[in-house]
């Protein structure tokens, strides 16, 4: 069982750009962005990434007003996730579903909004809410996606920074491929565009995005790029073993090709790209591929000057310029920094690229910083290819942790 | 405030911490927790929205007094009026 194949077979989102795979991609090729001024406690006016899911499609009221916008998230993407993978839930044995989910952080944006309650009470803390404690605790967001489902297996979140969407995927082949589960729901979600301290953090660091027009704010590796955009969103993913959804004859996105995860142990914030590359390179060599096998390389580049160039530095080092087949964009350009999510939405915006031979640019780039010019670049305008077979998804994190995630087109 | 005053107080406060649920035809006599669904983190909330809107004060050792409509005006209507009173 530990070499067992896993494939993805169902796939559940929202993004600042689109609640459905089906509008994120369309938008993604359009060059539809989806950022917007939100105001924000203490800070007024930001740029943001605001998700435009319908919560009231499956949780009550009361659901919202106990739980967590993280949690809303998950179980919104969850359920879509679910209906996508045509799988009959109602027959499924609950205690062998698992739920991996990613997060850069939980419990902010509740720690925050109960401070600024009791302000309003002389800061006396009798009035602080007997809900904190279940809505700040870390596994919060996979616990409320259990109840929400009735999931009685592991449930569980996974904090990686923001590499943490491509750990819940990782997670979950692992736990797979161990047995402890026999299904999957798995990816990242984030609700940080609701805790000021995010923002007000990255702004102390001179990396918080300003832009006059909010779609052409988030622009990795363009010259006049000035920081990230700070975004919510969600992406869950159906994993399973082969054998199981070739026996239900499920849908196939595509196979986990290989993976690794490192870290730098260099610094609190700041990029290492000489680990960044040992990731990338123990990725392919991983999935029994060579750099010149990858066809999609999908950048974690967040538009802060430094680490575009760092990423980039890594991105060289592995791939040269004897990769004539391999293209390389970036997500975040259209829908900011998703943080916890990241990985797994912009995994997500590149799966249906196996199917329609199409690479989605990395849009606002007027003026490329010459040490951002990759070969391979796919800018402003999506790329028709001959072939694609596999996509590289990179994801970083703060306390250097490194993650790529490679998938590879199905083939039984 | 009139016992009737005091039952809408609780409701309109059920009504932001239950918005699911139908209060159109709650019983007073009724346990609330018989005829709508609502847990112990519920009534913790009724017990806060009272402190928060309303400067009401319920001891643990008291909350079986918020049982039902009919209990809560029993217990609550006094209160409400102390208050009124003081100020």
């Amino acid at each position: 069982m530990k070499s067992a194949r896993i494939v993805i077979t169902g796939v559940g989102l929202t993004a600042p750009n689109g609640d459905s795979l089906t509008e994120f991609r369309r938008n993604l090729l359009n060059g539809v962005a989806g950022i917007e001024r939100m105001e924000i406690r203490y800070m007024g006016s930001q740029l943001a990434g605001v998700c435009h899911y319908d919560p009231l499609k499956y949780q009550k009221k009361k659901e919202i007003r106990v739980g967590t916008r993280a949690g809303s998230i998950s179980i919104y993407c969850a359920r879509e996730a679910l209906a996508d993978s045509g799988v009959n839930f109602e027959a499924m044995a609950k205690d062998r579903i698992g739920i991996y989910i990613g997060c850069t952080e939980h419990g902010n944006v509740e720690t925050e909004n109960e401070i600024y309650n009791i302000s309003k009470f002389n800061y006396d803390t009798k009035f602080w809410s007997h809900y904190h404690n279940p809505r700040t605790v870390a596994n919060n967001p996979a616990g409320e996606t259990s109840l929400n489902l009735g999931i009685t297996g592991p449930a569980y979140t996974i904090g990686a920074a923001c590499a943490a969407g491509n750990m819940g995927l990782i997670h979950a082949a692992q736990m797979l491929r161990l047995g402890e589960v026999d299904f999957a729901l798995c990816g990242g979600v984030s609700e940080s565009i609701h805790t000021f301290g995010i923002f007000a953090g990255f702004k102390s660091q001179n990396a918080l995005a300003t832009h006059a027009d909010p779609h052409k704010s988030s622009r990795p590796f363009d010259k006049a790029r000035n920081g990230i955009v700070i975004s919510e969103g969600g992406c869950l993913y159906t994993l399973e073993r082969l054998e199981d959804a070739q026996s239900r004859g499920a849908k196939i996105y595509a196979e986990i090709a290989g993976y690794h995860v490192n870290s730098d142990a260099s610094d609190y914030v700041l990029p290492n790209p000489v680990r960044q590359a040992e990731c990338v390179r123990a990725s392919i060599s991983r999935a029994g591929l060579t750099p010149a096998d990858i066809h999609i390389v999908n950048t974690h580049a967040t538009a802060t000057p430094l680490g575009d160039i760092q990423e980039c530095e890594a991105i060289r080092a592995v791939f040269g310029e004897g990769c004539p087949d391999t293209h390389i964009n970036n997500t975040k350009s259209f829908i900011g920094h998703c943080m916890g999510a990241a990985g797994a939405l912009e995994l997500a915006g590149n799966l249906p690229s196996f199917d329609d031979l199409t690479v989605h640019a990395s849009i606002n780039v007027d003026d490329l910083d010459p040490l951002c010019a990759l070969p391979g670049l796919v800018l402003n305008q999506p790329r028709k290819v001959a072939k694609v077979e596999t996509i590289l998804n990179n994801s970083f994190g703060m306390l250097g942790i490194n993650s790529a995630l490679i998938v590879k087109r199905f083939h039984p | 405030m009139t016992k009737d005053e005091c039952k809408q107080v609780v409701l309109d406060i059920i009504a932001d911490i239950a918005p699911d649920e139908d209060l159109s035809n709650v019983k007073p006599e009724v346990r609330l927790r018989d005829q709508l669904q609502l847990d112990s983190m519920d009534f913790l909330d009724i017990v806060m929205e009272l402190r928060k809107r309303h400067s009401i004060e319920v001891p643990e050792s008291e909350y079986q007094q918020l049982a039902s409509l009919d209990s809560c005006a029993e217990y609550l209507t006094p209160k409400f009026n102390t208050l009124a009173a003081k100020s």
